[in-house]
């Protein structure tokens, strides 16, 4: 199994090989979001019991809580790949990290969205300075910095670098920013509304939770496959195995 | 045969008769001293910029005492980010241009100590200037008394969080022609734990608490800063002197 994995890992670190292996991935992808996209969201906008709080406005943690589970994990995978680009100097690295910034963003602003949305029923507001609010924001800056950076920097291995670098610096500074932006909250709006302490959801509610959380992620794997090809024919243009594959279509 | 750890750290094995790192430092340190007190420009510009985002506060917002007063920690620490940000734009672009900066990359010195000199000067030369000026604003923004000292100890400990964390970004940007707004987009979302806890502790100060807790905190986020933040500076160096 070990030995499987690492073939596999050392597989995907040649373009050629990235591109011919998640070929026969894609399907799965795009399948398990459908599906798990599809039940989720019919479980939990359908049949999920209301809250007694908030009544049927809860409904769109089914699409908050993945996007923000996302918007933070899909950063440090960014910086997981910084690391392999910077240690191991695997170029395929970066066309994951490349790949994962733009959904990144994307979940980032879902969240804050849906976020707003939800705060309007229920806090009576769009915008809250509430610190998870708030580091959400600044996050959704930290990605938009990562995009802006690679654009800027012209010969494309610096700006692999340069972008693995930031990622990096961007993930020791997170929990800084976090817990002094929670620290800020506390200091300067004595508790007006608090986001209700998580309450033991029934299981009818966090089931469909997590089918959707499931279906994001499936999301993310289908959709980081796509922009990677794609960025792997864009790279190796002029490699032999892409011209071949452009003849062949 | 090179050692791993030589091959880490330096790119050639280092000669015997070579001066050793201190003393490269000290030279260092002479080095940036001369080239960044020649530059008078880009020295006093930032405080110039400083001083004008001060005084636009007052005309947007309102001239009485009881409004300016409350915004005003925010109001200077707002300002001192901005002009930090500004002064270090052109921190190591001419160095990169003119090629010195892979001279140094060469020497067989390990980077990051070479960058610390620089920055050491640099927030003698801009920073320290930026403290003795807060002040004066202060006193145009009706900043209580007792909030002075606090503001002062407070730049004087974030400021040199607010340099060495903005350098990395301009190490990053510093193959980019215009990188002001770029670098800005990067850096600034990093300045906001010492811009909280900067303007924490002048609030405490103002309501009669204790600022030590924020001051602490500032310690902590400079000590980390001077640890951590000159080996990212120097990879961002390293990036951008590979791309020239």
């Amino acid at each position: 199994m070990w030995k499987w994995l690492k073939t596999l890992y050392h597989r995907l670190g040649s373009p050629k090989w990235f591109y011919q292996i998640t070929g026969s991935w894609l399907p799965w992808f795009a399948g398990a979001a459908v599906v798990f996209l599809g039940v989720g969201l019919v479980w939990g906008l359908a049949f999920a019991p209301a809250d007694y709080q908030q009544g049927n406005s809860f409904r769109i943690i089914y699409i908050h809580v993945p996007a923000a589970f996302l918007a933070q994990s899909v950063y440090i995978m960014m910086a997981v790949a910084g690391v392999v680009l910077l240690v191991w100097k695997m170029k395929m690295a970066d066309v994951v990290a490349q790949s994962l910034a733009p959904f990144g963003a994307t979940m980032t602003f879902l969240a804050l969205l849906t976020g707003a949305i939800w705060g309007v029923p229920t806090w009576g507001t769009w915008w809250m300075w509430d610190a998870r609010l708030t580091s959400m924001l600044i996050l959704f800056f930290l990605y938009l910095g990562v995009i802006a950076l690679r654009e800027a920097l012209q010969p494309q291995e610096v700006a692999a670098k340069a972008c693995a670098l930031l990622a990096i610096v961007g993930v020791i500074n997170i929990p800084i920013i976090k817990y002094s932006v929670d620290w800020w909250y506390t200091l300067h709006q004595p508790a007006t509304f608090t986001l209700t302490e998580k309450p033991a959801m029934p299981a009818s509610m966090w089931v469909p939770l997590l089918i959707m959380l499931l279906g994001f992620y499936a999301l993310l794997g289908w959709s980081v496959i796509l922009r990677a090809r794609a960025e792997v024919l864009k790279r190796e243009y002029k490699a032999g195995w892409v011209k071949e594959l452009l003849q062949r279509k | 045969m090179n050692k791993p750890a030589a091959a880490f750290c330096r790119l050639k094995q280092k000669p015997a008769n070579l001066p050793g790192l201190f003393a490269v430092f000290k030279a260092a340190l002479g080095r940036e001293w001369r080239m960044q007190v020649r530059r008078r420009g880009d020295l006093v510009n930032p405080l110039v910029f400083f001083a004008l985002v001060v005084v636009l506060f007052p005309l947007g917002i309102s001239p009485t005492e009881d409004i300016l007063a409350p915004v005003a920690p925010g109001v200077l620490w707002v300002a001192a980010l901005l002009a930090t940000l500004m002064s270090l734009d052109a921190l190591f672009r001419p160095d990169l241009l003119d090629g010195s900066l892979e001279q140094q990359l060469v020497t067989g010195y390990p980077l990051a100590p070479l960058a610390l000199a620089k920055l050491g000067v640099h927030w003698l030369l801009s920073s320290l200037p930026l403290i003795l000026l807060s002040p004066f604003l202060g006193i145009m923004l009706y900043l209580p008394w007792e909030a002075q000292g606090v503001m002062m100890l407070a730049l004087l400990l974030g400021s040199l969080a607010l340099s060495l964390v903005g350098a990395i970004g301009a190490a990053l940007t510093a193959g980019v022609g215009k990188s002001g707004v770029l670098m800005t987009l990067l850096v600034l979302p990093f300045y906001i734990p010492v811009l909280i806890f900067g303007t924490g502790a002048m609030q405490a100060a103002i309501s009669g608490g204790s600022a030590m807790a924020h001051l602490s905190l500032l310690g902590a986020l400079a000590a980390l800063a001077i640890t951590l933040a000159p080996w990212a500076i120097a990879a961002g160096l390293k990036i951008a002197v590979s791309g020239e």
